[in-house]
């Protein structure tokens, strides 16, 4: 068996103010091998962003490691960039400028001037975005917003994306689409991710495993539901194929029938 | 010669045109419309500057008129506006004179103050950014200096004057410094209170990239927190302007306050009047450079 890529070993979290303790993340291991895409899903509030952040170095383990290529995690770097759920691109940047900052920092002493400029404009067209290289983050819609927190990621190269409910604040339309264009990215760079989600379909279509958490506190990786769907993947073709519809199916069973969110009812 | 033949079964469109077709045709030039002297877009332009300016002109002669009657009276004890304006035309037609001492245009005295200002204020802007940064950044700064700021904040400027006076043993410094402690607190507070908003997704951007401290302070937490500086460094012009004329008035001098209070002394109540107007006016000025510097520099996320 080949050595995990990301290794996720007996992680637990807990919050304490004063006296109290509050347990939200306990003994969760998880191994992903390279180029794999992996998404979380869980109820809201099960600790699966605490998790991305571990992973991302932004919140320390109260106990437990994370090992990416057998190195300790226990910093943020750009060797693991996190897309945010709320983009958190800089608003006095354009977005040219927002992924050049990224590419500066990262590649500042390996590439020249010429080199970063080209690299952050290869970015930038991969996510269709060139054409508004020069616009502030202000002028654009969400979802291209969204697309250029891709870009500064992707322009890191990291070894890990890792991507904070990339699309939850988008509408339904402008979702699907960019789950097309990620998809379209992950088949061309082979990137290893880890996407948190709470989207069913998206994480059906989109991952290799789906990872199922169970309902804080004190949550833990409940399942793991391998999907055995050939690559690359269409949408339209997908819904009526019965090893997606059975995928589908075991995820909302497990999240609303053994593990319904109690306090949402 | 399928050439010729395939000619022959085409029918022409068109029959050629004869060789000797009259090639004589008159150039009629077409009226050009008339262009009305108002575009239509100079129109609205037009239009938008009229409802800009014509309420504070009308505003402002409404108020003129209501002083003119109020004070018309050959008994009353201030002078109408008219009156303003004849006694103090020298003074108007003539800002840079100079006859040595303290009898120089109001172009001269205002400069003085200005150059008062500048001075105090560049500091304070300096300083103030630097500290707020201190105390923004850091929790134990905070609570060390905070609670000192907002006691030393509500010293009424003049206050700071004798005991400068005392330090410095001369005017010139101790107006300056009394500009600077006016202008500092709203810098401070406004920089401290911008620089704890950072949101923390900047923070974890800086943190994703690993940012070092100089590259997080120019990078991140100049940039996020410049609306809010703007804000403190807009007050702290609007006070050290007010400081300035109180400040002048005791250090005597060249300045626009030494010149309103010598007024006063000699009873030429439309020097003051005058003196009032040019003061309001370069405090507006200065008011609007600082939120176009504001405009600039944070690329429209401040307020102008």
């Amino acid at each position: 068996m080949t050595k995990p890529f990301l290794k996720i070993e007996h992680v637990d979290k807990s919050f304490s103010r004063g006296a109290m303790t509050n347990e939200v993340l306990k003994d969760v291991s998880l191994e992903v091998a390279e180029g794999e895409f992996i998404s979380i899903i869980g109820h809201s509030g099960c600790g699966k962003s605490t998790l991305l952040n571990i992973v991302a170095g932004l919140t320390k383990a109260t106990k437990g490691v994370v090992f990416l290529q057998d190195k300790v995690v226990d910093e943020p770097g750009p060797d693991r960039a996190v897309v945010f759920q709320n983009h958190s691109l800089l608003p006095w940047l354009t977005c040219y400028e927002n992924v050049a900052l990224a590419v500066d920092k990262v590649f500042g002493k390996t590439k020249s001037k010429a080199e970063r400029h080209d690299w952050t404009m290869h970015k930038l067209k991969l996510v269709h975005m060139e054409h508004a290289k020069d616009r502030r983050p202000s002028e654009i819609s969400g979802g291209m917003k969204q697309r250029i927190g891709i870009a500064r990621a992707l322009a890191m190269q990291p070894k890990v994306l890792l991507l904070d409910e990339p699309f939850g604040a988008l509408d339904a339309l402008t979702r699907t689409h960019l789950q097309d264009q990620v998809m379209q990215i992950q088949t061309e760079l082979n990137n290893t991710v880890l996407m948190i989600t709470h989207d069913v379909d998206e994480a059906v279509l989109l991952s290799d495993r789906i990872v199922m958490m169970t309902n804080g506190p004190s949550a833990r990786i409940g399942e793991v539901l391998e999907v055995p769907l050939e690559r690359p993947r269409n949408r339209l073709e997908l819904v009526s194929d019965r090893a997606y519809i059975a995928a589908r199916a075991a995820v909302l069973k497990f999240l609303y029938e053994r593990h319904r969110f109690v306090e949402a009812a | 010669m399928t050439q010729t033949a395939a000619a022959s079964n085409v029918t022409p469109l068109k029959p050629a045109q004869p060789a000797e077709a009259p090639a004589s045709a008159r150039v009629v030039a077409l009226p050009t419309p008339k262009k009305p002297f108002f575009g239509p877009r100079m129109k609205t332009r037009a239009m938008d500057a009229a409802a800009t300016f014509i309420p504070p002109l009308l505003t402002v002669g409404a108020l003129l008129l209501f002083w003119e009657v109020l004070c018309s009276s050959p008994t009353s004890s201030l002078p109408s506006p008219s009156r303003v304006v004849t006694d103090t035309w020298e003074l108007i037609a003539n800002p840079f004179y100079d006859n040595g001492g303290n009898d120089k245009g109001l172009g001269w005295q205002l400069y003085a103050s200005l150059k008062r200002v500048a001075l105090g204020y560049a500091l304070a802007a300096v300083v103030g950014i630097g500290l707020g940064a201190l105390v923004g950044a850091s929790t134990w700064a905070m609570r060390g200096l905070d609670p000192v700021f907002q006691v030393l904040r509500t010293i009424p400027p003049l206050a700071w004057l004798p005991l400068s006076l005392a330090a410095f043993r001369d005017g010139e410094p101790s107006a300056i410094f009394v500009i600077f402690i006016t202008a500092i607190w709203p810098v401070i507070i406004n920089t401290a209170v911008g620089i704890r908003n950072i949101p923390q997704d900047y923070k974890n951007v800086a943190e994703v990239l690993r940012l070092n401290p100089i590259e997080y302070f120019s990078k991140i937490m100049l940039p996020a927190a410049a609306p809010y500086i703007f804000t403190g460094l807009r007050i702290g012009i609007g006070l050290s302007w007010l400081a300035i004329v109180a400040a002048e008035m005791l250090i005597g001098g060249v300045g626009i306050g030494f010149f309103i209070w010598d007024a006063w002394n000699s009873s030429r109540i439309s020097d003051i009047i005058l003196a009032l107007v040019y003061v309001g006016a370069v405090g507006f000025v200065l008011d609007r450079i600082v939120a176009l510097i504001a405009v600039a520099v944070t690329r429209g996320t401040a307020n102008a």
